[in-house]
């Protein structure tokens, strides 16, 4: 027995029902359904090829220049270290900071492998820095790069205890915590990072990680990936292509 | 209305009303009296990412140089440098970009220059073009036989040792040193030309390295071992550096 | 720039071990940050004696209760002060009220002060003292009588019924204060139990290691005021008092050592990849203070002591001798645990996260970091207290003639 209301309602149910899984299937229905599927924005990410980088500096100092980097040895939004395996013993690790001595150089002792590694600010997916920030002065943008604030900054200096990789600092000028942006005034302008532009071996890539065809996509097809410290769950954006297990 | 406060005590009543003039003022301040630029985070970061894009760039990019320059740009795009940004050796050059006449970029003509990159150092990935300032054509500017923008050495180097400098080092203490490069490797010609992508070949036998160490072997003065017996399943440099064979 | 800074580092470098990151070499949080949780832990430890008294009815120890309130007091004032002091813009400190960060446990800073301060402490030291100033005022004359009125709020009520009231306020107060209290020193070890990127501060039981030396501290320094003040003030110490106090310290010293002693064993045991630097910071950077200065001096020794007073009877017979033995090692254990702070703190910034190298700390002597002003930090809350013993005094018997003190 099928009345001629409740065969109406059955009949549009029915209907919308259909409709519904068509429209989700094939894309038809109007844009407030589909609201949630829209593509994304940009997500940047950064690439470091290890056995590239040929530890010339350039990076550390176009990243001063262009960012307001104090130029003493004891700032840095990036810098690049240089790992020495020797046959026995520990590795060890310096920090190239103006570039290499024009001389050429021999090891006092017989080496493994060699190589340099370029460091700078991880972007973290889940940031200690922003996680422990008491004012909310250091933030994840939405398009993935952790920026700080500084006018509110009230140089407690929480973040750079929080940070795994010591890529924050305080900016003796400001008195406010200072790191690496991703170049984000160059972002926005449609340019690279400055060290990602003056690297002369393209040992650093930027890209955005959300679109199908960007430098980014090409190095994580291309390559084995690391990242620094995954054991914090830190989930870094910047991710190391070939890098030795040294490498801390 | 008066009956629930004449049963508490009246020291409760003051305590009450001293608490509540103070957590009502505190709320009246905190909601009427401070702007919300002040009490927002999300004004506060949008602000911030508004001045973070506001800040001037100093490095121009390497696009912007091709507007002007493309004799020197389609010329670099030929050699080895064409990866290199402009600014990489020519310095930031946005002032240039802005006013073309009155900055002008500077051109490192210095000995000192080059060898930032182009050093001899052992953390250098193997086949990067290196050289020792001190033995290579000393107090002779770079540019007076490499033409920057296209790199080439004058003559197509003879010596390995040009870019295998490390290997080369190893070899000269080593046992090994009487051998020419070629008894071991051959190298396709194209290999001067596109150096990462044909390589030289390593000797694929054991009987290769037999020539000389095998027990039969008419060769003088070398260690002599039972080929059939020693090692069978690898060839000889798998665990054997030729470049610095053991002395035992 | 700051060519005096840039100095300062550039001195430092020589004493850099191993590798560090270039940016590591500035130890961010110094000397005033050992002092804030020296002192935080001074007035949780402070309330929880005088909770003994109204809590648990210990009434031994009754002499040190208003003591234990004035001295939480005084601290908990200057707690602050060495907090905003070091910040890189002091005058913005007031951003942690207006845009707190849920996550971030310093931010929760402001409102666990301000709810200790005023739900706790104030409202409980209130209590103890309306009926007294109610009666003081009506003694007095002078600038004391309106002190003491405004202080008392205009209260008149000295009824039984108010006054039975008052006790039960205060009893209700003390068993909100006790985990006020805890919450208070926790959370100051959860700042630097929660950070994961430091092996040496990221430990479950950071907190509760706080607690107890909070405990410790608190407990050890009311009754070395008290063994100073009451006798200054004219007065014969109540030696029952201080056995049973030195009674309580010796447990919270052995609860506090062992829970030191099991976070060690652990790190031991597991030995991760930090264990090696670690071991190198404890034997180069802080032997002296943490094997001698805090668990030698700290608390092997003052234990040692408390233990004999404990154990041979010619201690137990003799007040001179146990005073004195008791003062010592009040002071001693003092000085474990500012050193405990010290090498939390400040041997926890002197490794590199590479866990490569160590770099040092340089203590100042003049200037806002410096010696000097910690010193100041210090001394100020027992000037506090001084003005708060004059006003609020803490024994009746004294209470009459305040003049006189």
């Amino acid at each position: 027995m099928m009345d001629r209301r409740s065969f109406l309602k059955k009949l549009f149910s029915s209907l919308a029902l259909s409709g519904g899984v068509l429209g989700g299937f094939f894309r038809i229905l109007p844009a407030w359904g589909q609201a949630k599927e829209e593509p994304a924005g940009k997500l940047w990410g950064f690439g470091v090829s290890v056995d590239k980088c040929i530890g010339c500096a350039r990076c550390v100092v176009a990243c001063k220049s262009e960012n307001n980097v104090p130029k003493e040895p004891f700032f840095y939004r990036t810098w690049v270290e240089r790992y020495m395996i020797p046959k026995e013993g520990e590795a060890e690790v310096t920090n190239i900071h103006t570039g290499l001595a024009p001389e050429a150089e021999v090891p006092s002792k017989p080496i493994f492998r060699s190589f340099f590694v370029p460091k700078l600010c991880n972007q973290c997916a889940h940031p200690p820095c922003v996680q422990v920030c008491p004012v909310g002065a250091t933030f994840s943008t939405e398009d993935g790069v952790v920026l700080v604030n500084d006018r509110t900054c009230i140089g407690c200096r929480y973040c750079i205890q929080a940070c795994p990789y010591g890529a924050r600092y305080l900016h003796p000028a400001t008195h406010t915590a200072d790191k690496c942006t991703f170049c984000y005034h160059r972002l926005h302008r449609g340019l690279l990072p400055a060290c990602v532009e003056v690297c002369p071996t393209q040992a650093r890539v930027i890209g955005d990680l959300h679109s199908a065809a960007s430098p980014m996509t090409r190095f994580k097809r291309m390559n084995k990936i690391f990242v620094l410290k995954p054991n914090l769950n830190t989930e870094p954006k910047v991710l190391y292509a070939n890098i030795d297990g040294e490498v801390r | 209305m008066k009956k629930p406060f004449q049963k508490l005590p009246e020291s409760v009543v003051r305590l009450v009303t001293v608490f509540a003039v103070f957590i009502v003022g505190t709320i009246v301040v905190v909601k009427f009296a401070i702007p919300p630029r002040f009490k927002d985070t999300k004004i506060q970061w949008a602000d911030t990412i508004k001045q973070e894009t506001a800040k001037p760039v100093q490095y121009a990019g390497a696009v912007a140089c091709a507007d002007c320059h493309e004799e020197v740009v389609a010329q670099k795009r030929k050699g080895y440098h064409r990866d290199l940004s402009c600014e990489t050796c020519h310095g930031p050059a946005k002032a240039h970009t802005d006013d073309p006449d009155k900055v002008k970029p500077p051109a490192p003509r210095d000995r000192k220059f080059c060898p930032v990159c182009h050093t001899f150092n052992p953390s250098r990935p193997r086949g990067y073009p290196m050289i020792n300032p001190v033995a290579h054509n000393p107090m002779k500017p770079c540019f007076t036989c490499h033409e920057p923008h296209d790199p080439k050495p004058p003559t197509v180097p003879r010596e390995c040792s040009a870019c295998h400098g490390e290997i080369a080092r190893t070899l000269s203490v080593s046992h090994h040193v009487q051998l020419k490069c070629t008894s071991c490797h051959t190298v396709p010609a194209q290999h001067r030309v596109s150096p990462r992508v044909i390589r030289p070949s390593k000797p694929t036998s054991r009987d290769f390295c037999g020539k000389c160490h095998a027990k039969d072997s008419t060769f003088k003065g070398s260690p002599k071992i039972d080929l059939a017996s020693h090692g069978e399943k690898y060839v000889c440099w798998q665990c054997h550096y030729p470049h610095l064979p053991e002395v035992e | 720039m700051n060519p005096a800074m840039v100095e300062k580092l550039r001195e430092l470098l020589p004493q850099v071990t191993g590798y560090i990151y270039p940016n590591e070499i500035e130890v961010h949080w110094g000397l005033l940050i050992v002092v804030y949780p020296y002192i935080t832990g001074i007035v949780a430890g402070a309330f929880i004696l005088a909770s003994l008294v109204k809590v648990f009815n210990v009434k031994e120890v009754q002499p040190l209760y208003r003591l234990a309130l004035l001295t939480a007091l005084a601290f908990l004032l200057v707690a602050p002060l060495s907090l905003v002091s070091h910040l890189g813009h002091p005058f913005r400190a007031y951003e942690i009220f207006l845009t707190p960060q849920t996550s971030s446990a310093m931010a929760m800073f402001g409102f666990v002060y301000a709810w200790y301060l005023m739900v706790v402490l104030l409202v409980e030291i209130w209590f103890d003292y309306r009926k007294d100033m109610i009666v003081w005022s009506q003694e007095e004359t002078g600038v004391m009588k309106h002190v003491h009125r405004v202080l008392s709020l205009f209260s008149k009520d000295t009824s039984e019924e108010a006054l039975r009231f008052d006790n039960r306020a205060l009893k209700v107060i003390t068993i909100i204060g006790i985990p006020s209290a805890f919450l208070l020193h926790g959370y100051v070890g959860f700042i630097f139990g929660s950070i994961k990127a430091n092996p040496w501060w990221s430990s479950v039981l950071m907190p509760i290691v706080f607690l107890f030396s909070a405990i410790v501290s608190g407990i050890a320094l009311v009754i070395l005021l008290y063994m100073i003040i009451y006798p200054m003030m004219g007065g014969k110490i109540d030696m029952k008092c201080v056995d049973k106090g030195m009674s309580f310290l010796f447990y919270a010293v052995i609860v506090d050592f062992s829970l030191e002693f099991v976070d060690f064993i652990h790190r031991i045991y597991q030995s991760e990849e930090e264990i090696k630097i670690l071991g190198e910071l404890v034997m180069n950077k802080i032997f002296f203070s943490l094997a001698i200065v805090q668990v030698l001096m700290g608390m092997l020794f003052p234990l040692g002591i408390l233990s004999a007073i404990k154990i041979f009877r010619r201690f137990r017979e003799s007040e001179e001798l146990r005073k004195l033995l008791y003062f010592v090692s009040l002071i001693l254990i003092q000085g474990g645990i500012f050193a405990t702070r010290w090498n939390v703190v400040i041997g926890g910034q002197m490794f590199s996260k590479s866990f490569r190298g160590l770099t040092t700390y340089k203590m100042e002597f003049g200037g806002i970091e410096g010696l000097l002003y910690a010193l100041g930090l210090l001394a100020l809350p027992l000037v506090i207290l001084a003005v708060l013993l004059k006003i609020l005094p803490a024994w009746k018997e004294f209470a009459k003639n305040p003049q006189e003190t």
